[in-house]
C-alpha cells in the first residue's frame, strides 16, 4: 500500500509552526518515513503545478498554518482543499487568527499607509500595486485583503491543532492518528477539551474565593513560583484556555497567554476570559471596578491575543477610519486598546 | 373566538410541533398590534403547527385552548404572545403542564410590555410583535423536557425581632401548632410599643394590650424565646434553613431568676448610676437592672460595663447575697444554638431619626427640647417621672410646641413620610394637655390621618383646643425678641394659613422624629440575603401582590422593618407573614427553580472561578475530584456562574447558549 500523501503550507504566520514540525526531532524522521510529502514550500522544492497535477482528494491531509490575508493564500488553500481528504488548521493563527489577527484592529488602508508611507524608515512612500508593467511584461502581486481571516472562514476545515506553536506531543499524536487512519469526527480540536488549570501544577494554591484587588504585569513582580499566578494578580488565561500544552509558560513563571484557544463550548475565548476575570475583581462599586480594570493596559491584546478574527467581534468596526481609541481606554471599550 | 387551527409545515413525528397563541389582552395589545397579521406570520415559521388568537389567553377558555391542543397532540411546545413573564409565565406553564407535558416546554413572547405599551405606531408594533414571536418560536424548539422539582419544608419557623410584629407573628404560628424560635436582641421583648403610655387613635393603654401578649409568648409551649440573642449565621435555603443564634451572657441564670428584683434593691449602689437605656437616658439605673417592670422574660441583667465586680473584682456582691434562688453566675460567657427552620420572618422594626442632625431645632443644646419617644417615656406611668411632665430643669411647662415631620418629608434627610408622626403628635398633644393643662401648639406641614378612626381622632383633638399651625418650623431659639419671650424657647415658623411669620414662646419643644431603618440593616440584609430599597427598609417582593414576601423564598417581612407603619398595620402584616409561612409549611414542599445551573464534570478544569461568585453559596469545590459542583436545590438560576465559567462547563437549564442565540437570531433574522 502506498504511503499517505501529506502537504504543509504556511499563510500569515511567523514560521514557528514550521519550526514545531522540525521540533519533532527524531520523530520527524518517522513521520517523513511514514508519509509521502507532496508540498512543503519552507523545506522542499515542490511547485504549485505539482499540486495542481494531483487528483482531487489525493492528498490524505494538508497541514496549513497561519491566518489568511492575501489572495495568494486564498488560492493555495482553496487548491489544497480540493486536493485533500482532510485539512488540518495547524496552530493558533490558522484556527483563530492568532497574533497576525490583531491587525484587524486597523483598517487595510491604515496598515498600508503606516508601512509604506508613514514609518520613519520609509523613503519614497511608494504604495504597492497589484499589477506592474515592466519591460519583461506584467507582474502581479497578491492582493492584501480587507481583514485577516481564520482558515475556516475561507475553506472548510476538518481538524484543528491548537497552540502557538502546537505542542510537539499533539502534532505527533495527530500525525500518528492520520497515518493509522484513526481520525476522530471532523470538526474536532486535537487537544483535551478542558482548560489549562486542570493540568497546572499550581492549581491547588488557587483560592476558592479569589478576589482581585489589582493586576500586575510579569515584569513588575517576582512571582512566587508555587502559587497560582492569577492569585498573584498576573493575568493568567489558563482558566479560559485549552489544556494539552503541559503548562510550560506557568512552569517558567509566566502567565498563560491563551494560545491554545478556547474549550469546546466556548464561542469567544476573549469574551469568556474577560467575563471570568472581570467577575473576580474585588471592588463592586463602579469606580472601584474601573480602578482595577484600568490596570489591564491592553484589554484586546490580552484577552483576544490569539483569537480576534475568530471572535464574535472579528475586527474593529467603525467608519472613523482614524486612529484607534486611546490605549488608556478602560476595558469596556473592547476593540479599543492598542496592542503593544 | 379562537381561530380555526391550521396544520402546516411538515414536522417530524416527535420533533417540535409548536403552538403559537397570540393574545389580544382586550385592546391592550389588539389596540395597537394587528393580531391577525401576527398569527398569519406565525404560521409561516418553522415547526409551527398551530397558530391562534384569543381575546384573553389568561382566562380559563384561553388556557383551555393550549391544554386541548397539547392533549390532542397537535402541538408539543407552546408559545404565548401576551403580557410578560412576571404577569403570567406561571399561568401558562401551568396550562402547559395541564396539557400533559413539561411546563418548561413553554416560552412567552412579551408583546404587551415590550411592544404595544411602548411602541405607538401600529405598523411598527406589529412588525416588532412578529420579531418577538419569531424569537420565542426558535427558542422553544430547543427547550428541554424538564420535570418540576420540589424539596420538603422544615415545619419550624424563626422570627427575628420581638416587637409587636414579631410577637404577633410568633403567637399566630404557635397557635397553629408550629414551633417558633423568637430571637430578640434586647433583654426583653416588646419593642417600641412597650415604651408608650397610650396608643392612637383609641388611646388605649399600650401596656394593657401588649403585656398579655408578651406573657403569652413566654408561656406558649410552642415558642422558644431567646432574648439578649442575635442570629449570627444563616445557611441553607427555603424550607431548610440552618440558623446559628448567639446568646449574650446576662450573668443571671434565666432558669432560676424569678424576677423578684431583690438583687436590684440590694446592689451596693443605692441610686441608679448609669443612664437607663429604656428611658432614653431620662433616668439612671443600677448595674443590675430590668428595663421595665413587665419585661419579658422577667429576668434581670448585669451590665459588666458598670458593675464594680467586673471592673475591679472587688465588691461585696450584695446582689448575689440577696438572691434566694442563687441565680447569679458571673462566669457566664456567650453560648450558641443551632436550629433548623423552614421559614424566617424578619420583624426587626425601626429606629427613630436623630434630631441632632437638624441643629436649628436645638436638640441636645436646649434641655427642654425632647424627642417624641422621650415624651412617650415621660408620659408613661412606669417611666422616669412616673407619668408626670417634669422638665429636665425641674419645671412644669405651661406652653408646649410639637414639631411634626422632623427628619421626614425633608429631602435633606428622608423624602418619605413616616406615616405615624402626625397621629402620635396629636396623641401627645392630647395627653400633654390632659396632664399639664398647658397650651399646645402643633406645627405641621399637612395632617396625614388616613387610617380607620384617624380623621375622627384629629377632629377630636382640634375640638380640645390644641393650636394647629400649618408651616415648617425654621428654628427653635432661646434668643428673646420681646420681654415676654424672655426665659422661654421660641419657635419661629411661617404660618402658611395666615401667610405670616410667627414666633411662639414655649417651655417645652417636642420633636416628632421620623422612623428610619435600623442601623444594622445592611448586615441583616446580607445575613438573610434579601434586599433594601433606597431608603434602607427591606424590600418586599411586590408592593401590591406580595407585600410580606421577599426575593428570597421562605424569608418574610413583618412590621416597620419593611417601612414606617403604625401598630394596626404592623399587626396586620405580621398576621399575613405568619399566614404565608404557614401556607408554605403546610404545603409540605417548595417548588424549586427549573433554570438551575449544572456543571459538566468532564469539562470543568477546577479553575474555581465560579465557586466564590455564587450569591447563594450553591457551589462547592470537590477537593478530591478537583471539580466544582452546583447544589441544584440551592441554585436560584441567577446565571452568574454560567457567565463566568471560562470553560463553558457551567451551563444553565432554559438558558443554554443555543437557546439564547436562537432567540437572538429569531429577532435578527426577522428584522
Ligand atoms: C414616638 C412614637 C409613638 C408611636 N405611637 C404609636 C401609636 O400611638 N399607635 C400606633 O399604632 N403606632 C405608634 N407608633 C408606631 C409603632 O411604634 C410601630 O408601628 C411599631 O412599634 C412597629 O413594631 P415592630 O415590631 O415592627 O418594630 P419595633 O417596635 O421597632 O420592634 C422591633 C424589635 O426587633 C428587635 N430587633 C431589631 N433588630 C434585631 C436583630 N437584628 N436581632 C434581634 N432582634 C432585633 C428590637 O430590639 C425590637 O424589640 C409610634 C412610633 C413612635 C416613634
Ligand atoms: S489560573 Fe493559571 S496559574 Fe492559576 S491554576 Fe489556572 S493555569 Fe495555573
Ligand atoms: S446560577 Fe447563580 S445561583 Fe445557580 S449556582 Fe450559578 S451562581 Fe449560584
Ligand atoms: S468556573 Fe467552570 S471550569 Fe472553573 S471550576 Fe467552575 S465550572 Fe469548573
Amino acid at each position: 500500500m502506498s504511503k499517505p500523501k501529506v502537504a504543509f503550507y504556511w499563510c500569515a504566520s511567523c514560521g514557528g509552526c514550521e519550526e514545531a514540525v522540525v521540533d519533532l526531532a527524531e520523530q520527524v524522521l518517522d513521520v517523513v518515513g511514514a508519509v509521502d510529502i507532496v508540498f512543503w514550500p519552507v523545506a522542499l522544492d515542490f511547485k504549485v503545478a505539482d499540486v495542481e497535477a494531483l487528483a482531487d482528494g489525493e492528498i490524505a491531509a494538508s497541514f496549513i498554518n497561519g491566518a489568511v490575508r492575501t489572495s495568494e493564500q486564498r488560492e493555495i488553500v482553496e487548491l489544497l482543499r480540493r486536493k485533500s481528504k482532510a485539512v488540518v488548521a495547524f496552530g493558533a493563527c490558522a484556527w483563530l487568527g492568532g497574533i497576525p489577527g490583531l491587525a484587524n484592529l486597523r483598517t487595510r488602508e491604515e496598515i498600508l499607509a503606516e508601512v509604506y508611507r508613514d514609518l520613519p524608515s520609509v523613503a519614497d512612500g511608494a504604495m504597492p500595486r497589484e499589477e506592474v508593467e515592466v519591460p519583461e511584461g506584467r507582474l502581479h502581486l497578491p492582493r492584501f485583503d480587507e481583514d485577516v481571516r481564520t482558515l475556516d472562514q475561507v475553506i472548510p476545515v476538518d481538524y484543528y491543532l491548537p497552540g502557538c506553536p502546537p505542542p510537539v506531543a499533539l502534532i505527533a499524536q495527530a500525525v500518528t492518528a492520520l497515518v493509522e487512519g484513526r481520525l476522530p469526527e471532523p470538526g474536532t480540536v486535537l487537544a483535551p477539551d478542558v482548560a489549562l488549570c486542570s493540568e497546572c501544577p499550581r492549581r491547588a494554591t488557587k483560592p476558592e474565593d479569589l478576589k482581585l484587588e489589582r493586576f500586575v504585569r510579569p515584569q513588575e513582580i517576582v512571582a512566587d513560583p508555587e502559587t497560582c499566578l492569577l492569585a498573584q494578580g498576573l493575568l493568567c488565561l489558563g482558566p479560559a484556555t485549552r489544556a494539552g500544552c503541559g503548562a510550560p509558560c506557568v512552569a517558567a513563571n509566566m502567565p498563560c497567554t491563551g494560545c491554545m484557544g478556547p474549550t469546546g463550548r466556548v464561542r469567544d475565548q476573549g469574551a469568556k476570559a474577560l467575563s471570568a476575570i472581570a467577575s473576580l475583581i474585588a471592588p463592586s462599586d463602579p469606580e472601584g471596578v474601573a480602578k482595577v480594570a484600568e490596570q489591564i493596559l491592553d484589554p484586546v491584546g490580552t484577552f483576544y491575543r490569539y483569537s480576534l478574527p475568530a471572535s464574535l467581534l472579528h475586527r474593529r468596526v467603525g467608519t472613523d477610519g482614524g486612529r484607534p481609541a486611546e490605549p488608556s481606554e478602560p476595558v469596556a471599550a473592547a476593540g479599543g486598546g492598542e496592542p503593544r | 373566538m379562537a381561530e380555526e387551527l391550521t396544520a402546516r409545515a411538515p414536522s417530524l413525528n416527535g420533533g417540535p410541533r409548536i403552538g403559537v397563541y397570540v393574545c389580544h389582552c382586550g385592546l391592550n395589545i389588539a389596540g395597537t398590534v394587528d393580531v391577525q397579521a401576527v398569527v398569519e406570520f406565525a404560521r409561516t415559521l418553522p415547526n409551527v403547527t398551530v397558530a391562534r388568537e384569543y381575546r384573553f389567553m389568561c382566562s380559563d377558555p384561553g388556557q383551555e385552548l393550549i391544554e386541548q391542543d397539547l392533549r390532542e397532540g397537535l402541538v408539543n411546545r407552546v408559545v404565548v404572545a401576551s403580557c410578560s413573564p412576571l404577569m403570567h409565565e406561571a399561568t401558562f406553564r401551568r396550562a402547559t403542564a395541564e396539557g400533559g407535558t413539561s411546563p418548561y416546554l413553554f416560552q412567552m413572547a412579551s408583546i404587551r410590555e415590550l411592544v404595544s405599551w411602548v411602541t405607538a405606531d401600529p405598523e411598527d408594533a406589529t412588525e416588532k410583535a412578529k420579531a418577538h414571536v419569531a424569537a420565542a418560536v426558535r427558542r422553544v424548539a430547543l427547550h428541554e423536557y424538564l420535570e418540576p422539582r420540589e424539596a420538603p419544608v422544615h415545619p419550624d419557623v424563626l422570627v427575628v425581632g420581638g416587637g409587636i410584629a414579631g410577637i404577633h407573628a410568633a403567637l399566630t404560628l404557635a397557635d397553629a401548632g408550629k414551633h417558633v424560635y423568637l430571637v430578640e436582641r434586647e433583654s426583653t421583648i416588646g419593642g417600641h410599643m412597650a415604651m408608650f403610655d397610650k396608643t392612637f387613635p383609641t388611646l388605649d393603654c399600650a401596656a394593657c394590650i401588649l403585656t398579655p401578649k408578651m406573657s403569652a409568648v413566654r408561656a406558649h409551649p410552642n415558642i422558644t424565646l431567646w432574648t439578649y440573642s442575635d442570629v449570627v449565621e444563616v445557611s441553607g435555603y427555603t424550607g431548610d434553613f440552618t440558623v446559628r443564634v448567639r446568646h449574650r451572657p446576662r450573668y443571671v441564670r434565666e432558669d432560676l431568676c424569678t424576677g423578684c428584683l431583690a438583687c436590684i434593691d440590694a446592689c451596693v449602689h443605692k441610686q441608679g448610676k448609669v443612664p437607663d437605656e429604656f428611658n432614653l437616658g431620662l433616668s439612671k439605673r443600677k448595674p443590675v437592672y430590668i428595663p421595665f417592670p413587665q419585661a419579658t422574660p422577667p429576668v434581670v441583667v448585669v451590665d459588666p460595663e458598670s458593675c464594680i465586680w467586673f471592673k475591679t473584682g472587688k465588691c461585696p456582691q450584695t446582689c448575689v447575697e440577696a438572691c434566694e434562688r442563687d441565680a447569679f453566675d458571673f462566669t457566664q460567657t456567650e453560648t450558641f444554638d443551632e436550629v433548623k427552620v423552614g421559614a424566617i420572618i424578619l420583624a426587626t422594626g425601626f429606629r427613630t431619626f436623630d434630631p441632632r442632625r437638624i441643629p436649628e431645632y436645638g436638640y441636645g443644646r436646649y434641655p427642654n427640647v425632647y424627642t417624641s419617644l422621650e415624651v412617650e417615656r415621660l408620659l408613661n406611668a412606669a417611666g422616669p417621672t412616673a407619668g408626670e411632665i417634669v422638665l429636665r430643669d425641674g419645671s412644669r411647662p405651661t406652653a408646649i410646641g410639637i414639631i411634626h415631620c422632623v427628619g421626614s418629608r425633608d429631602v435633606r434627610f428622608h423624602a418619605y413620610c413616616s406615616r405615624v408622626c402626625c397621629m402620635y403628635s396629636l396623641k401627645l398633644a392630647h395627653m400633654l394637655r390632659e396632664r399639664t393643662g398647658a397650651e399646645i401648639y402643633n406645627f405641621y406641614i399637612d395632617i396625614r390621618a388616613p387610617g380607620k378612626g384617624y380623621e375622627e381622632f384629629y377632629d377630636k383633638i382640634l375640638r380640645e383646643g390644641v393650636h394647629l399651625i400649618r408651616g415648617r418650623v425654621a428654628e427653635v431659639t432661646d434668643e428673646a425678641a420681646t420681654p415676654e419671650e424672655e426665659g422661654h424657647l421660641v419657635i419661629r415658623a411661617e404660618d402658611t394659613l395666615l401667610g405670616m411669620a410667627r414666633r411662639i414662646p414655649v417651655d417645652m419643644v417636642v420633636l416628632a422624629v421620623g422612623l428610619e431603618p435600623q442601623p444594622d440593616t445592611e448586615d441583616v440584609r446580607r445575613l438573610f440575603n434579601i434586599s433594601c430599597g433606597g431608603e434602607g427598609f427591606f424590600t418586599e417582593r411586590h408592593p401590591k401582590l406580595a407585600p410580606v414576601s421577599t426575593f428570597t423564598d421562605g424569608v418574610f417581612l413583618a412590621g416597620a422593618c419593611q417601612g414606617p407603619k403604625d401598630i394596626p398595620d404592623t399587626v396586620a402584616q405580621a398576621g399575613a407573614a405568619a399566614a404565608e409561612a404557614l401556607a408554605m409549611i403546610d404545603r409540605g414542599a417548595v417548588a424549586l427553580e427549573a433554570n438551575t445551573a449544572h456543571i459538566d464534570e468532564e469539562r470543568c478544569s477546577g479553575c474555581k472561578t465560579c465557586v466564590g461568585l455564587c450569591p447563594f453559596s450553591a457551589i462547592t469545590f470537590d477537593e478530591e475530584r478537583q471539580k466544582a459542583r452546583v447544589n441544584e436545590v440551592v441554585c436560584k438560576g441567577c446565571g452568574i456562574c454560567v457567565a463566568a465559567c471560562p470553560s463553558g462547563a457551567a451551563q444553565q437549564h432554559l438558558f443554554t447558549d443555543e437557546q439564547i442565540l436562537a432567540e437572538i437570531e429569531g429577532v435578527l433574522a426577522y428584522v
